[in-house]
This record gives C-alpha cells, structure tokens and sequence, in this order.
C-alpha cells in the first residue's frame, strides 16, 4: 500500500532562555491510509510536539511531513485535529461548533441544505444530535468530546490527529467514546494518528502502536504491530492471549526500557536516599 | 404542594427579601441618621450644613422652578402665535417668524445636556478604542508602537485637555449655522480623551489573552480574519471589554462634571458652579440635591451598562456585579 502520511527525519529545537531545546531528533514514520496508529510515551517526551507538526501549528527545524506525497505547510482542515480538552468555542452551541467548520470547508461545495444535513449526520455519528442546541457548558465532558470529533470529522479530514482525546474522561465515559470511534473508524476508514497514556487504549484501538523514548532529543523507540481482527471486543479480549502479550510489550517497553526517574519536588531527597538504601541493601 | 415546601419557599423569600431589600435599606437610614447629625454641627458662611431635610425641600423647590420655567416657555410661545395671527388677519402676505425661548436653563434640563454630552463623548470614546483596542490585541507590532502612546495619554487630567480642546474647537469648528454648540463639542472631546484608555487597554489584553486552543483551532479551520476576530477574538475579549467600558463611562461621567464646572459648559457642573457663585442661603442644599443626582445618575448608567453586558454576553450564568 502506498504511504499516505510521511514523516522523515523530523527534528525540533525550541528556543528557551537557556538556549536552544532539542525536543526531537530524527523522527520517522509512515503511515497508510486507512490506518489507526497511537503514540505513546511518557509525560513531556514530545508526543503532541509529533501531533502539533503534523498539524503544522509547528514547524519542524529539520525535516518534515509529507501527505499524499505534498509537503505539509501550516495548519489547514484537511489534518483535523481534536484537542486534549475539547476546545470547542464556549459561546456557540454543538451545532454551531460543527457548522463553523463545515461552513469553512464546505462553503463552495455544499448549498445549505446539505450542509445542514452534513452537521447533524455528524452529531448523529457521535450520538449528539439531542444536544445540539446547548452550549459546550451545558454539556457532560465526554459529550463536549464528542461534539470535538464531531466537527473534526465533518471536516472529512485524510488525517485525524488526535491529542488524548479521552485523556480528562472518567473510565465508563471513556470505555463508551472508544467503542463509539471503532465504530465510526470502521464506517469512515480514516487515517488516525491519537496520542494516549492509556495501554488499553493503544492496544484496543491501534493497527500499530509507536512507543515513544523520553526527551530531551526524543525519538520513535519501538514500534508494534496489533495485529487482532476487528471488530475488537474488550471482554473477549481481557483474556485474549495475543492481547495479554501486546499490553505486557508495551508495559515492558514504557516501564523497564524507558523507566522515567523524574524527582517529585520536595521528596526528592527522601527518594534519592531512599533509592539507595535499596541500591545498599 | 406538601406544607414543608411551602414553608421552604417562604424561608427562601424572606431570605431574599432580607438580603436584597432590609439590609440596604438599613444601610441607607444610617446613612441619613449621620448626615442629619454631622450636617447641624458644621457652619459655613452661608449657614449650617444642609441636613436631609433642607435637601428635600430644594429637591422640591427645583421641581416647582422647572415647572413654572416650562409654563413661562408656553405662555411665550403663545404671545408670539397670537400676535402672528393677529398680523395676519390684517394682511394675509405677512409671514411671521418666531423666535425660540432664551429662558435659564433649569436643574432638568441641565441634567437632559449633560446627559446626552456623556453619552455622545462616551460613544466617540468606544467607536475610537475598540476597533483600536482589538487591533492593538491582535498585533504585536501595533501594540509595541502604540504602547508609550497610550501609558503618556492615559493618565493626563481632563483639567488638562480642557483648554487645548477649547482653543482646538473654536479654531476648527466655524460655521455660519452650527450643528452643535462649541460648548458642546469641548466637553464631548475632553470626555472622549479622557475616558476611552480603559476600553482601549482592556479591549487589547483581552483580545491578546484568547485561550491558545482556540488560535489553534482557528488556525486548523483557517479561518480568515473577519471570520476570526468575529467568532473567537470578540467574543472571548467581551468580559474584559466591559469591564473596560464600565471603569470608562463611570470615568466619562465623572470628567464630565468636573469639564462643565471649569469651562461653564452648559450641565451639571455648570449648575453646581453657578450655585456656589450664587451664594445664597440656598445654595448648598441646592448643590447637595446636584451631588446626589451626580451620583444617582452614575449609579444608573453603570446598570445600564451591566444590562447591555447581560444582553450581549453569551455566558448568561455569569454572575455580573
Ligand atoms: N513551545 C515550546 N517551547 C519550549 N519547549 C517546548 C514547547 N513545547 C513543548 N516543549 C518541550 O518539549 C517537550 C515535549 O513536549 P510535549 O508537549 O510534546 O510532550 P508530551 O509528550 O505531549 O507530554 P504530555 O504527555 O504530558 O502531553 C517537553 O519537554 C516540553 O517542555
Ligand atoms: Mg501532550
């Protein structure tokens, strides 16, 4: 299959007060269409630095991202993106939320009609339609998340990126927004790129899962492939063999190859000494 | 409705009513209690401090002057119409002109002047620095030219524009049949000086202070710049917009008053100005009934301000004060 995202020799220096910031270093990855890819990693290693390049909210200092074969040049709808904690404007409601998108790209192509039928096909697909009328603050945090993927959705985007979009829900909402997306994702077949913390999560969801070193100067570390059939169950697999050894991969890789030693202020003597009682016994 | 929810809501009532009505209102009869008090024990050379009392009286006074000053118009307009149909029965070619009332203005009507002078000042003020404000927000480049500009101007004394605004307006502004009067267009122009730095200032830091997920997003739509001053920059700068447009018409008020007194602008000031030169026995409660409307009117302006926000403010749970 030919690739559909491409991103080669991707690396990114901030500038700081104590001189330039090496977030990544040498990032490379295709992707094909079709695709369901989640990026994993610890805190603060550059995952949304990824996400926020292929968006183009961040230009890469060396290399770049090429779709469909074009390089990628600023933000633009066709690499739609949900945000970590929604981002839908306060002040209008979940229809209008979707219809400022629509509007935007479907002004030339669309009458009102359809562009009408198109926003509240959208609120249907994350099952929203009954509160399309309410404003964001009205609204439960797992329902302004799917008015979120709503309009990034109605976007018809050839991307989806995805910043942990379920990261601020609570265990039931977000075990119910991701079935919603496996649902959707086999409908619609996107390309998605969705950052998470959460194993299960990469697991369940993911054609392949990136695992991420820590930064400074990040990189991919491993990649696995999850190879389960879909439709995916998350009963039948809880005691699925192959879905026990993906979910201890990825564990192992995060928590024995990339163990994050970082000193929580104030107990960082505590711990220090600590550490090396244990390093003396 | 079981008997424990009525005597809930009737709890609830006089909770309200004890919050919202008795404790202003005990607030308020202190207040007069120790103006009644202070007021006797101070003299002044025109006599005693007035109490609420003597206030009241003026109050009434002025109302009945206003009155007979409105009887006085009528009856010289009548004069004017009578002789004119007099002329005309004689000879039908004659064309009467009437000449209008040059009577001394009344506390209402100076009321009516200063007024419309604040709200027209204050409509400049905003015409002016908002647009200026959202740019200044938007723009980096703006905002670091225009910055020392505005820190100088900002604090400068109406006392201070004053005569420049005077000197300027009557230089400029000759015409054969004005419009406006001079006075007029002075107090407008040193209130607008005056006032519009908050709604500028707060205008900018709220347009520069929208939340980076929504640049974001609007960046991803590529919104094009009216869309996005319009559906993101505007409304999340409303809040601190208003709080600019409030501080700027209690200060637009407030100059106002002080403008009318120096420069003897027809108004308020204008009012309290003359009585103090009048010097009579009756001056100082008259001026006290002037100090209280001042501030009533303010008061109310503010509310009316408060309501506009309420109305074009999108988060109506917002508790506004
Ligand atoms: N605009 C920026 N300027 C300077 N440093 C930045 C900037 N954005 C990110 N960084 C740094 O780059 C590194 C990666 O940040 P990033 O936000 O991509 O992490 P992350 O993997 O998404 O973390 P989390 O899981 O907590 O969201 C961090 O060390 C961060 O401090
Ligand atoms: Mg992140």
């Amino acid at each position: 299959m030919a690739t559909h995202l491409d991103i080669s020799q991707v690396s990114i220096e901030f500038p700081t007060p104590k001189g330039a910031f090496k977030a990544l270093d040498g990032v490379n990855l295709k992707i094909n269409k079709g695709e369901f890819v989640s990026l994993i990693g610890h805190s603060g290693c550059g995952k949304s630095t990824v996400l926020n390049i292929v968006a183009g909210l961040y230009d890469a200092t060396e290399g770049g991202v090429l779709l469909d074969g074009k390089e990628v040049k600023g933000p633009g709808p066709e690499r739609a993106v949900v945000f970590q904690n929604h981002s839908l404007l306060p002040w209008l409601t979940s229809y209008q939320n979707v219809e400022l998108a629509v509007k935007q790209v479907f002004k030339k192509t669309k009458s009102k009609k359809e562009m009408h039928d198109w926003i509240m096909h959208n609120l249907d697909l994350v099952h929203m339609t009954h509160a399309a009328d309410k404003r964001p603050d009205e609204i439960s945090g797992g329902m302004k998340q799917r008015v979120g993927i709503a309009r990034a959705l109605a976007m018809e985007p050839s991307v989806l990126l995805m910043d942990e979009p379920f990261g601020a829900l609570d265990a039931l909402t977000r075990a119910h927004l991701q079935d919603s997306l496996m649902e959707i994702q086999k409908d619609l077949n996107n390309t998605v790129i969705m950052i998470t913390h959460d194993v299960d999560e990469a697991v369940l969801l993911s054609d392949r899962i990136i695992m991420m070193t820590n930064g400074p100067a990040a990189t991919i570390g491993e990649i696995l492939d999850v190879d389960l059939p879909r439709p995916r169950d998350r009963l039948a697999l809880a005691n699925d063999a192959k879905y026990v050894d993906y979910r201890a991969q990825v564990l192992t890789f995060l928590y024995e190859k990339q163990r994050k030693v970082e000193p929580i202020n104030g107990n960082a003597k505590a711990t220090s000494s600590s550490a090396a009682k244990v390093a003396n016994a | 409705m079981s008997d424990l929810s009525i005597h809930s809501l009737k709890e609830k009532l006089e909770q309200i009513s004890i919050k919202s009505l008795l404790l202003p209102l005990c607030g308020i009869i202190i207040f007069i209690m120790l103006w009644q008090v202070g007021a006797s024990r101070v003299h002044t050379s025109l006599g005693v401090f007035p109490g609420p009392a003597v206030v009241y009286e003026q109050w009434g006074n002025l109302i009945s002057e206003h009155q007979s000053e409105r009887v006085k118009e009528q009856r010289f307009y009548e004069r004017q119409e009578d002789r004119i149909a007099k002329r005309q029965a004689k000879d039908p070619d004659y064309v009467g002109k009437i000449r209008s009332y040059t009577g001394k203005p009344t506390f209402f009507d100076q009321i009516f002047t200063s007024l419309y002078t604040v709200l027209a000042g204050f409509g400049l003020a905003c015409l002016i620095a908002i647009p200026l404000g959202i740019l200044i927000g938007l723009n980096n480049a703006v905002y670091s030219a225009l910055n020392p500009v505005i820190q100088v101007f900002k604090p400068v004394s109406p006392l201070a524009w004053l005569p420049l605004v005077t000197m300027v307006v009557s230089a400029t502004y000759v015409s054969d049949d004005p419009i406006f009067s001079k006075s007029f267009l002075t107090s407008m122009f040193t209130v607008t000086l005056c006032c519009m730095w908050p709604t500028l200032i707060n205008t900018a830091v709220g347009v520069a202070a929208v939340e980076k997920d929504l640049l974001n997003v609007s960046k991803v739509l590529r919104l094009g710049w009216f869309t996005h001053v319009m559906k993101i920059v505007i409304p999340s700068a409303i809040p601190l917009m208003f709080t600019g447009l409030r501080l700027s018409l209690g200060i637009a008020w407030m100059v106002l008053i002080a403008a009318e007194m120096l420069a003897q602008n027809p108004g308020l000031g204008k009012f309290v100005w003359d009585e103090f030169q009048n010097g009579s026995s009756n001056s100082l409660g008259r001026i006290m009934v002037a100090v209280l409307m001042i501030g009533f009117i303010g008061f109310l302006l503010d509310r009316a301000m408060l309501m506009v926000q309420r109305f074009v403010s999108w988060d109506k749970t917002q508790i506004l004060r």
